[in-house]
């Protein structure tokens, strides 16, 4: 098979992206609606009486989750390879909710709509658009990936993510660590040598990676974070606050109306980022009751209700460097990455943490915060497809961000392989049996810096079998642990007297088994080439049916009467070209068509968004909500707006 | 794997069928990945097994040998020559992290020539490590260990005492002091293993070997007051 291009992708908490490169830069590519940023909201559509269900992603998702908010999972990747009973405290910050059947051990199942889907599943979902993002922009299938993970994730939460790649159609040819790739992007025009500092606070996870620069060898000296620390965190103490007051204020609880904690989310994030830039920002509600609760929040106060949150990302650096063997002040630059990087208070911290100004430094900055990781993923797609010559010289030595350990007696943790050792990393250890004639030696493999195993992550179960009898103490087991350039756990092993190679069950602690994940491949459909073409032709037929049957029902929509005489022709006359163009065989002027009517209607969407958020917060029902504003609010992503940063 | 070694016997290269030396990492012919064979970390960077070593040089052989045999640089090959690249490069950085680190280099090299030791970095044996205090210290190393159980029964009372702290800071500073002493008789020892004869390698190791036990100690009873002073 003719080798296509790699794309890189950043599978974001809150926004995803799609990049390559172009030549010897590195660009991401937008979706049909021009934007960069998919945002990482999955939602069911209602199901139709027969048929199969449909699924929309991104800004469309977004709007789902204010009017029906059963129906839309985001901020996925904070589940992703984690257990039950690790959850289920997170789960209640969420309007999802885990189905009931999901037994424990099993990969928990998320309840949507009439549907369950694992967090591997839905993940798939986001990169399945991003593949046919990045198809319609080559006109060629897309089957290679490297995709960026949070630097400290874990061995079952990079499976998850792997996973989630083959679920989706793509061979994913390497995780790459979030903070490193970031440092890729901004090394590659700059050819740098140093020591370099990467501050990454994005929506859900926090990493900090410390690398030294030479000769295009990006060397990570040590990596530390939180995998549960970012802006959603801001946010719901913004939101915490005003559901409180609102309640103590008004006697009004919001917090059993998930479409209406949606819509204030929606204003706490608004306010989260207006507070970036103004001293002060407001919530301004009507509530059910027909009371109004205003409120303002001016800066230094919300400075100090984020302080805790932020305060948290102090440790680890510290740890980093310690980790690393330097101060502060060895290190040459900072780069910050991740949206929550543009809050004033945390580049203070940043300075602070650093020395940056005492030593008449600033953080380095030039690079979009939310796009700066997908352009590193292309840079790495780069340098593994071999083919371009900017890359070249270029090579990422990446570390293991936790030490892996085996359950020795006593439920004490024999580290084997230490936290920020370079990847691949090996281990060998030796076992043998401690009563006569044992067959079987079973292995526990934990991920974590404590001393005892019940306090780390615990990764597996190996189940040694097929040793042959002898007496206790006399087989000898090798066995070979080695972490991969992924950051993901291989194990082997051999006894030694026999020479057998000793066969290994794995049981994961968590986690899709293969066949799982086999049985949940989307549509093989995708797979197939000669049907690419008809695919993205009738795929560009679709996009534009969805966006004129919306258009069709606009003007019955309030939002419609504030578009001045222009902006409403300006929309017909693009609908009537798609119109004409929508039958012909030609899927790139199709689609030109659907983009230029997509473009017309921007403001619209933008309208009809705002008019959704206020009719959720004064607690009308959907169906309520449906008549006046139409279908139109659910349409897929070229009606949306896509405001969210 | 790595192997340099003059009586390898030649075999025939996977891809072009051509002999060549079992030890080579490429096949001379072709260039292709060979298969990993086993090989220590000196080998793997083609040095003589001995404790003083150019770390510069080392650094950019680590390098160089990265840039070739790296799992990158095979993304797209086959699933042998993947596996290769996988196998030889967690050699390569084993062996990095052992030798650039003077003092896993030393326990490496003992182990090498037979040597039972504990490993200070391994974290497994921390627990069963020397628990008895070098004969010359045990007197001061008692009175350490009172005040700190002191200072500890103290803090947890939320209580401070200055003149303790004080004397725990002059004790550290002493601790510190013996450490530095070890490491410089380490290296002394490392220079009589590098250019002595057999026997007087033998000595030099026993040597290390006892030197290696009172570092593992006095770091761990550093490590304590570090914590306990909380500095």
């Amino acid at each position: 098979m003719a080798e296509g291009r790699i794309v890189g992708i950043d599978l974001g908490t809150t926004n995803s992206l799609v990049a390559y490169m172009e030549g010897a830069k590195p660009v991401v590519i937008p979706g049909v609606d021009g934007s960069n940023l998919v945002p990482s909201v999955v939602a069911l559509d209602p199901m139709p009486e027969d048929g199969r269900p449909t699924i929309t992603v991104g800004n469309s998702a977004r709007t789902t989750l204010i009017e029906s908010p059963e129906r839309v999972i985001y901020s996925v990747k904070r589940l992703m390879g984690r257990g039950l009973a690790e959850i289920e405290n997170e789960i209640k910050l969420f309007p999802f909710r885990i189905s009931p059947d999901t037994e424990a051990g099993e990969v928990p199942r998320i309840q949507l709509g009439e549907m369950r889907f694992t967090a591997p599943e839905i993940s798939a979902y986001i990169l399945r658009q991003l593949k046919r993002n990045a198809e319609r922009f080559f006109g060629s299938p897309v089957t290679q990936a490297v995709i960026t993970v949070p630097a400290y994730f874990n061995d079952a939460q990079r499976q998850a993510t792997k996973d989630a790649g083959r679920i989706a159609g793509l061979e994913v040819l390497r995780l790459v660590n979030e903070p490193t790739a970031a440092a890729l992007a901004y090394g590659l025009d700059r050819a740098k040598e140093g020591t370099i500092a990467v501050y990454d606070l994005g929506g859900g996870t926090f990493d900090i990676s410390i690398l030294k620069l030479r000769d295009g060898i990006f060397e990570v000296q040590s990596t530390n974070g939180d995998t549960h620390l970012g802006g959603d965190d801001i946010d719901n103490l913004l939101l915490a606050v005003a559901l409180d007051e609102i309640h103590s204020e008004h006697g009004v609880d919001l917090r059993s109306d998930p479409g209406a904690v949606q819509a204030l989310r929606k204003q706490a994030i608004d306010a989260k980022i207006a507070l970036s830039s103004a001293h002060v920002a407001y919530f301004d509600v009507e509530l059910p009751n027909g009371d109004r609760y205003q409120r303002e929040i001016p800066r230094d106060v919300y400075e100090l209700l984020i302080e805790p949150v932020l305060n948290r990302t102090a440790g680890p650096c510290k740890q980093a460097l310690t980790d690393a063997g330097i101060t502060a002040e060895q290190i040459d630059e900072v780069v910050l990455v991740g949206g929550s990087t543009r809050i004033p208070a945390v580049r203070q911290l940043v300075d602070d943490l650093f020395k940056l100004s005492a030593r008449g430094k600033k953080p380095h900055t030039d690079l979009n915060p939310d796009e700066v990781v997908a352009l590193g993923a292309a840079v790495q797609a780069a340098i593994l497809g071999g083919e371009s010559k900017a890359t070249d010289d270029l090579l990422l030595l990446d570390v293991t961000p936790l030490s892996l350990g085996i359950e020795a007696l006593g439920g004490t943790v024999a580290k084997i392989i230490q936290r920020n050792s370079t990847i691949p990393a090996s281990a060998t250890e030796h076992f043998t049996t401690g009563v006569d004639g044992q067959t079987n030696v079973a292995i526990h493999v934990v991920q974590g810096e404590r001393e005892l195993a019940a306090d780390c992550r615990s990764l597996a179960r190996f189940d040694l079998k097929g040793i042959p009898p002898m007496s206790a103490g006399l087989p000898r087991i090798e066995v070979h642990f080695l972490i991969d350039a992924d950051g993901i756990l291989q194990v082997s092993a051999r006894e030694q007297r026999s020479g057998k190679a000793a066969q290994i069950e794995v049981k994961p602690t968590y986690g899709l088994t293969d066949e799982q994940v086999e049985g949940m491949i989307l549509d093989s459909f995708d797979h197939a080439e000669e049907d690419f073409d008809k695919r993205l032709l009738i795929e560009a037929r679709n996009e534009a049916e969805t966006i004129l049957t919306a258009v069709e029902r606009a003007p019955s929509n309030p939002a419609w009467q504030l578009l001045s005489a222009d902006e409403q022709s300006a929309i017909f006359t693009s609908r009537d070209h798609l119109i004409s163009v929508k039958n012909s065989d030609d899927k790139d002027t199709i689609h030109n068509a659907t983009v230029a009517l997509d473009q017309a209607t921007r403001r619209f969407a933008e309208l009809m968004m705002d008019a959704a958020v206020t009719t959720a917060i004064r607690g009308k029902t959907m169906e309520t909500a449906d008549e006046e504003l139409g279908d139109a609010v659910t349409a897929p992503h070229p009606m949306a707006a896509a405001e969210f940063k | 794997m790595l192997k340099v070694i003059d009586s390898a016997v030649p075999v025939a290269c996977w891809s072009c069928s051509v002999a060549h030396n079992e030890s080579t990492l490429f096949c001379p012919h072709c260039s292709k990945i060979q298969p990993a064979a086993a090989a220590d970390y000196f080998s793997a960077f083609s040095l003589d097994p001995k404790l003083n070593i150019d770390l510069a040089a080392l650094e950019n052989e680590f390098h160089r040998l990265s840039r070739k045999l790296h799992p990158d640089r095979f993304a797209r090959a086959s699933e042998n020559e993947k596996e290769w690249s996988l196998a030889d490069t967690a050699l390569l950085n084993d062996a990095y992290r052992t030798l650039k680190d003077p003092l896993r280099r030393t326990e490496y090299l003992l182990k090498l020539n037979g040597a039972e030791i504990g490993e200070e970095h391994s974290g497994k044996n921390n627990a069963n490590g020397p628990s008895r205090a070098p004969a010359d210290l045990l007197e001061e190393v008692f009175e350490l260990n009172m005040q700190l159980e002191e200072m500890r029964a103290a803090r947890k009372m939320g209580q401070n005492d200055p003149e303790l702290e004080t004397s725990l800071m002059e004790a550290k500073k002493k601790f510190d002091g013996l450490l530095n002493a070890v490491d410089h008789q380490l290296r002394i020892q490392w220079k009589a293993w590098d250019e002595g004869d057999a026997a007087a390698r033998i000595t030099a190791q026993n040597e290390m070997i006892a030197l290696l036990d009172r570092r593992r100690y006095l770091s761990n009873l550093l490590r304590d007051v570090t914590e306990t002073l909380g500095v």
